[in-house]
């Protein structure tokens, strides 16, 4: 099974901290992948500035990342910074990586324009360019995220081992929230694109366990024509666009995620106070029940982490912390090593009901129960 | 030339050994009670006395040898089409001493040949003889093995329910919901559904089973089932009590029973399930329903308001409206509205290359619940022999490529589709049923299997009894001849259906537990599915396996 581990503190912190807290986790755990997603980043040689673009991935090769800087500058994106990672590809399994990019832009002048909903689409789309790029070359470039305080890294072996090969382990770049998974090498082959966490629009999950609902889940995102919504290398893919789907495209509050892809039984709802809306909302996103076990961790742009599970999850997830400092783990033992100075009698492993949400100010933890109402000004 | 005159043989003569099934009598066992002859529903069976020659030879000068005579009695089958033994078996079933049985006649049948005495082709009810069964080579092979533990069937909690009527895409449910707005009608129910049979084809008694059955899976065990009228309506103390929103109301060419139904309205305690229109069915393409005038009792007569002991033949088409798609747009509008848009409405036709032009329609068609399309290998009480072997289209390809044209539009949530149509044609009913909804289908519709498993319906793809049009049911299930239909009481069927559902509900678990799968029905989970065939498994988008 994946490892999960998520912190988010309000003093940025190294990712490599997070990566030596998975170690803890290794037990039962064949560690054939590494997914890092940072948010809230510094840069020890650059004085990063919000709202700049970040743009993740890896060229593996010399044309690929010609290809590249063509294309940026093209679409008139200035480049204000491009981190170089202290590698030892020596240490990395695959044998085409080239350079790993993570690069600062500046928007293009004419963006000043647009509405806030036509940058986030030109920046999605821009990553598709890319993306499909290097799909046309061969899969000589790999294009994780673009977006603004958002930094993706994706590697095949383990974990820890990709971090050192990175050099993460030089406090040159912090974050203050961090997504990592590690990732076994369970039902699709290794694909850097199939390694968590997914990104889309500002909006990141990552997961562990298995998607049985996977296909006609996909079938029906894909029916939305909607340009992100492809990829599904992975079947966790779809958790991400799931909740895209529900915050961007029907614009409905984080909770109503949970009721999509777990709602509650019929008998549940009819004693539910906003049970006639909510079986409207079950039959309608019908097809994004999802069939785990899976436990799902997120984070989204203003720094809102979450964390749910289904009904079949057996082994839940845990969350942790202190006011400043949360954490979340797969594993209990992995809160232990991200968070060692917490009260452990005040963790919380979520039920099927749950929702759990670290706000931006991560004073407290809130935990929601689908049994609850939720906010829905205008429909209920 | 002149005929030999005492040699009775004319083209049509048929023997035994040129009779689909030849009865096999053992005198000795025989004790001649004559059950037998009295349950044959073709009297194919006669008790007869017989004299046998006893030639004397004695062996001695002078003596001439004397000839005796012996009698003796038995049971003879007749050859002549009309009487021929249609396999039912209830001789054997009646039998106290094991002494008779129809036995399947292995040779070539000559008697094929002469259905069409008189000019008129075989007329039959039951399914396309054919034993084969597509359904039965599919499947499911995406076992679980990851899943943290394995779901146990027995003991986790499945989400088994499936969804009748239009759903709105999310977007549009939302601002609905926000303005006010009509919102479709949906109904959760049990995915298999018992399938159209009117009250006319069927009996009282296995009319009055199957809903007390229904009632009992419902109220009792916790099982969502519907079952469908056909055309002909239903008894007016249904209409008027709170079964009805068990019931699938069916509205065909012919119009039957609608007089009763609409008079019903206002006292009405609850709403139907749901209103289906027909426009074709799977084993008769082409044709409306057909019941035959020695079926239309007083009883019949009166609910669908015509004369009794008449043939009452619907038409091919719904006859009141110009083309097909204004009469699918104004039926459901008018079914919908007599209901104040609280019911859901929809389509059935049978299976056909033109079955994603109607469902193309029905997309487009914001008051359409679903479409329901009926397989070749459908059931029926009457239709020509011709119909059921040879029209129509199989239900796997047919509903897949339905449903594929429905993914390519995101629209599989928006109309639910139904499939029937040989579901359980070799008992497997679950695994059939499971199969068509991993490739698409929201449930299936059930008939001929439940006649079968719920009230010992003897009718094969064999062509074994099959003698539904007839009025003459050994067992009771299609017959309104009260000397008939006394032999099947209705408690009995009501406790087979509440059995049947219950072993399908278990089943369904046993299907999905290994998958993974227990919070929705697996519809479209294709990803599941293998079959031993390439050819298939191409047209149908799912694994080759072998
Ligand atoms: S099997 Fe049926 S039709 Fe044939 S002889 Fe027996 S009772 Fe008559
Ligand atoms: S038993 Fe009755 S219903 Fe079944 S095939 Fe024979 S006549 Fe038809």
């Amino acid at each position: 099974m994946c490892r999960l581990a998520l912190k988010t503190a309000i003093e940025p912190f190294s990712p490599y901290s997070v990566i030596t807290a998975m170690e803890a986790m290794r037990e039962g755990y064949d560690g054939s992948g590494l997914g890092l997603l940072l948010r809230g980043l510094s840069f020890k040689d650059y004085a990063y500035r919000a709202g700049d673009l970040i743009l993740s991935g890896i060229a593996h090769g010399g044309a690929a990342l010609h290809r590249l800087n063509g294309f940026m500058e093209a679409g008139g994106f200035e480049l204000k910074y491009d981190h170089e990672f202290n590698t030892d590809l020596s240490l990395i399994e695959a044998k085409d990586r080239y350079k790993y990019i993570l690069r600062v832009y500046k928007a293009p002048a004419a963006w000043k324009e647009f509405s806030q909903a036509r940058v986030d689409d030109e920046l999605m789309l821009s990553r598709l360019v890319l993306r499909q790029d290097g799909e046309a070359h061969g899969n000589d470039l790999t294009v994780f995220s673009f977006w603004p305080d958002v930094a993706t890294i994706k590697e095949v072996g383990w974990p820890l081992v990709v971090g050192n090969a990175l050099g993460l382990n030089d406090d040159r770049i912090k974050a203050r929230v961090v997504m990592a998974q590690g990732r076994q090498n369970t039902n699709y082959a290794i694909n850097l694109y199939a390694c968590h966490p997914f990104f889309i629009q500002g909006i990141a999950t990552m997961t562990n366990g298995e998607n049985t609902a996977f296909v006609p889940i996909k079938d029906w995102l894909a029916g939305r024509h909607f340009p992100g919504y492809i990829g599904y290398q992975s079947d966790s893919e779809v958790f991400t666009h799931i909740l895209h789907y529900v915050l961007r495209q029907l614009k409905l509050p984080l909770e109503a995620y949970k009721h999509v892809i777990t709602p509650l039984k019929t008998e549940e709802l009819t004693t539910h106070p906003q049970g006639d809306f909510l079986k409207g909302l079950r039959d309608a996103c019908r097809r994004l029940i999802i069939d785990g076990p899976n436990c799902v961790m997120g984070s989204m742009p203003d720094e809102t982490c979450l964390m749910v599970m289904d009904h079949k999850k057996m082994r839940p997830g845990t969350i942790g912390g202190r006011p400043g400092v949360w954490a979340m783990a797969s594993e209990m033992c992995g809160v232990d090593a991200l968070v060692p100075d917490r009260d452990p009698a005040l963790d919380f492993q979520p039920q099927r009901e749950h929702m759990v949400i670290i706000p931006p100010d991560r004073k407290e933890l809130t935990v929601w129960s689908q049994f609850q109402t939720f906010p829905l000004p205008q429909a209920a | 030339m002149v005929a030999i005159p005492n040699l009775s043989v004319t083209p049509g003569s048929l023997t035994y050994p040129d009779l689909p099934w030849v009865v096999a009598h053992r005198e000795d066992r025989c004790t001649l009670c004559g059950r037998c002859t009295s349950v044959c529903p073709t009297e194919a069976i006669y008790l007869t006395y017989r004299r046998q020659r006893m030639p004397r030879l004695d062996i001695g000068a002078g003596v001439k040898g004397t000839t005796t005579q012996r009698t003796f009695v038995g049971i003879r089958q007749r050859t002549d089409l009309k009487h021929r033994c249609i396999g039912c078996g209830m001789c054997a079933m009646v039998c106290p001493n094991e002494a008779i049985t129809p036995a399947p006649n292995a040779n070539d049948q000559r008697a094929h040949f002469f259905h069409n005495q008189g000019g008129l082709p075989l007329t039959r009810g039951g399914r396309r003889n054919n034993r084969e069964s597509l359904l039965d080579r599919i499947i499911f092979n995406r076992i679980s093995m990851l899943t943290d533990p394995a779901l146990d069937a027995g003991r986790h909690e499945f989400h088994l329910n499936t969804l009748l009527g239009r759903v709105l895409p999310p977007e549009e449910y939302l601002r609905r919901q926000r303005a006010g707005e009509w919102i479709p009608p949906v109904r959760e129910i049990f995915p298999f559904i018992i399938s159209s049979m009117s009250f006319g084809a069927l009996s009282p008694n296995m009319w009055l089973g199957l809903l007390q059955g229904v009632a009992y899976c419902n109220e009792v065990l916790g099982i969502p089932v519907v079952m469908a009228t056909g055309e002909g309506g239903c008894p007016p103390w249904v209409l008027k009590s709170p079964f009805l929103k068990y019931i699938i109301l069916q509205i065909a060419s012919g119009y039957f029973g609608w007089d009763e139904i609409i008079r019903a309205i206002p006292d009405m305690q609850c709403d139907p399930a749901a209103i289906e229109i027909k426009y074709g069915q799977g084993a008769k393409p082409g044709d409306g329903g057909l019941l035959m005038w020695f079926k239309v009792s007083k009883l019949i007569a009166r609910l669908r308001g015509v004369p009794a002991g008449v043939d009452l033949p619907s038409p091919p088409v719904h006859q009141t409206l110009y083309s097909i798609e204004e009469s699918v747009m104004k039926m459901i509008q008018t079914m919908s509205m007599a209901w104040g848009f609280r019911v859901p409405v929809y389509p059935k036709i049978s299976g056909s290359t033109s079955a994603k032009a109607v469902l193309n329609n029905l997309v487009r068609n914001p008051y359409a619940g679903a479409l329901l399309i009926d397989g070749i290998d459908g059931g029926t009480g009457a239709a020509y022999n011709i119909s059921m072997d040879a029209t129509g289209h199989p239900i796997a390809s047919n509903l897949r490529e339905c449903y594929l044209d429905l993914v390519a539009q995101g629209k599989q949530n928006e109309i639910p589709l139904f499939a029937a149509g040989g579901m359980g044609k070799n008992g497997n009913i679950t695994q059939n049923g499971m199969a068509m909804i991993m490739l698409g289908a929201s449930g299936v519709h059930v008939g001929k299997y439940i006649m079968q498993a719920a009230a010992g319906c003897l009718g094969s793809e064999k062509n074994r009894c099959n003698v539904c049009n007839l009025g003459i049911c050994p067992k009771g299930i299609t017959s309104q001849n009260p000397k008939l239909y006394r032999r099947l009481n209705s408690d009995d069927v009501a406790q087979r259906v509440a059995e049947v559902f219950m072993s399908i509900r278990t089943e369904m678990k046993k299907v999905m537990a290994p998958l993974g799968r227990s919070q929705s029905l697996p519809i479209g989970m294709s990803d599941a599915l293998g079959i031993d065939d390439a050819d298939v498994a191409e047209r149908l988008r799912i694994r080759y396996v072998c």
